[in-house]
């Protein structure tokens, strides 16, 4: 193929990839935005195997084939799990753009212009140092590493220091292109800042951290278009770039934090000492009761968190709303943003469990909705229902968007016990009135909500 | 600064506005098949990797590139994938499931 053909397949593909997340934008033309996605890409290989540079295919045919061995198995992962093979796909992308950083190093030392050099140092920098971080994002998601936040004095100031010193070498690289003993180096600092970064984050900062490292995946695919002088890598590397930052501000804001607060404020761990022990007196209910209560509704307000996933409760949860559904009740599903580990997980979560997305609310929707609603249900999620967050200066997450589900005539919390929820903040939801405490697993607790309702009364 | 590194940035500039603009109209119920579907399209380093890998220049190069290969080819097979199976998922009524 010359050359001219294969730079008309990277257009065709650059232009496929656009058109790709233009569609994803919508439920309808979602799907026929992977198949274009996934048709650009067939373009660019397949242009770039049929090029003259290529002497062997030996290696390349190789890899082909683990590839496709490791990444099928990935690809089937059931959705409670995407928020860990997400994290390991950035690791695999990131590693990519370092080890092709890195070949073009020692292959072009001499060869290399001062501009080369320096989008080669932020390939490599981005690289190692997303590569590490996104395994161990994975190791905490997978909980393979503990998954709360670990500190150790000076933390940040050791953090920063790796990383000045990293980026520093860097650019005295950059200035003298010869010294290739500082290359490993420099790579071996990026590799420990990368697990440094990671290690005092909790598990409920993951859809920003994700997001984030998604962002710089992408960035580091940009760098090395910068170095290949490939333009549909900088374009597929700047929308991947673009689309994990964008994702990250509305994780942040979703929060109410700040990328600064999320990275280095090691959530938990500050607010450890605001468990205040107050003792408020909670109304319980039995399965019995809360069924009960539910068949005299209009409208049901299903709020799910994370800890619906972990329960794998999802699939129950939908049995109800379908049941409570046939007895006229109108069910419908409050989504946080940050509700699940990695953004929009909770809605691939409740597609997968047959949920018809038109019944999934956006919080503003859902708010704009609760105050007109008989029963808000919350399964698993805990802070992002708490009134404290719109009232109360003093607390932690005073300021971030919740689900006014306090709003809602009456109120169940299905919950294991009354132990305060990730950022260590008693929920004053719970001693409300108009609240009812569904004390259980959820998954147990759901079932045998399902049994009452089915059983003709 | 040659004319080809000008490309380069003006390319970089319009690419991220574009991404910008496509990226912010995406609903948040997607928001989880958008991340693995731009992370299987930045899985076109492929092809920085396919020409590493097939020049065969030097021991290391080819090794490095083979590796980085593998890694991409993980995502670009995994990622468009899974996320067609999770747009999949995704019906609007009942009605749908046969």
């Amino acid at each position: 193929m010359n050359q001219t053909a294969l730079q008309l397949a990277y257009l065709a593909a650059a232009g496929a990839f656009i058109l790709a997340l233009k569609w994803l934008s919508a439920v309808a033309t979602a799907r026929r935005g992977v198949v274009v996605g996934a048709v650009g890409m067939a373009l660019a290989i397949g242009g770039t195997l049929l090029s003259p540079e290529i002497v062997s295919y030996r290696w390349i045919a190789a890899a082909f084939v683990l590839g496709t061995v490791i990444g099928v198995p990935m690809a089937m992962m059931p959705m409670t799990a995407v928020p860990q093979r997400t994290a390991l796909s950035h690791a695999f992308g990131a590693l990519a753009a370092a080890l092709v950083g890195t070949a073009e190093y020692y292959l072009r030392t001499v060869s290399l212009s001062r501009f080369t050099m320096g989008a080669l140092a932020i390939e490599v920098l981005l690289g190692f140092l997303t590569f590490t971080a996104s395994l161990m994002a994975f190791g905490k998601l997978q909980e393979l590493v503990p998954t709360r936040p670990m500190t150790y004095p000076f933390q940040n100031v050791v953090n920063l220091a790796i990383l000045a010193a990293a980026v520093i070498l860097a650019v005295y690289l950059v200035l003298h292109p010869g010294q290739t003993e500082l290359f490993p180096v420099i790579a071996l600092l990026a590799l420990v800042f990368g697990v440094l970064l990671i290690l005092p984050i909790g598990g409920a900062d993951m859809p920003t951290v994700i997001s984030l490292l998604n962002s710089y995946a992408g960035l580091a695919a940009a760098a090395m278009g910068f170095v290949l002088d490939n333009k549909l890598l900088i374009i597929a590397g700047s929308l991947d770039g673009s689309s994990g930052l964008i994702l990250s501000i509305i994780m942040c804001r979703a929060m109410n934090r700040s990328f600064t607060n999320v990275l280095f404020g090691a959530f938990g761990q500050v607010h450890a000492q605001a468990t205040a022990v107050q003792q408020s007196t909670v109304r319980s209910a039995t399965p019995e009761e809360a069924a009960a209560i539910l068949d005299a509704a209009t409208s049901v307000m299903v709020v799910p968190g994370y800890g619906m996933a972990v329960a794998q409760a999802q699939h129950k949860v939908r049995e109800l709303t379908d049941l409570l559904g046939k007895r006229g009740v109108n069910v419908r599903f409050a989504i946080h943003p940050v509700a699940g580990r990695m953004p929009g997980h909770m809605n691939v979560l409740l597609a997968e469990a047959d949920v018809p997305y038109d019944k999934l609310l956006e919080m503003d929707d859902a708010n704009s909705e609760l105050p007109q609603t008989d029963v808000a249900l919350v399964i698993g999620a805990n802070d992002v229902t708490n009134p404290a967050a719109r009232h109360d200066k003093s607390s932690p997450i005073y300021g971030m968007p919740i689900l006014d589900v306090d709003r809602a005539r009456t109120v169940m919390v299905i919950k294991r016990s009354m132990n305060p929820g990730f950022a260590g903040i008693d929920n004053e939801l719970y001693s409300m009135d108009k609240t009812l405490m569904l004390f259980g697993d959820a998954k147990a607790f759901v079932t045998s909500l399902v049994k009452e309702l089915s059983s003709p009364a | 600064m040659s004319a080809d590194l000008m490309t380069q940035l003006y390319i970089l500039l319009l690419a991220t506005f574009i991404g910008f603009e496509v990226i912010r109209r995406v609903s948040p119920l997607l928001h989880t098949p958008l991340m693995s579907l731009t992370n299987a399209i930045s899985a076109i380093a492929v092809v920085g990797s396919i020409v590493i890998a097939g020049r065969q220049e030097t021991g290391l190069s080819t090794l490095l590139g083979t590796a980085a290969v593998t890694a991409s080819m993980i995502n670009v097979v995994g990622g468009f994938l899974i996320t067609y199976r999770m747009v999949k998922m995704f019906k609007r009524r009942r009605s749908d499931k046969p």
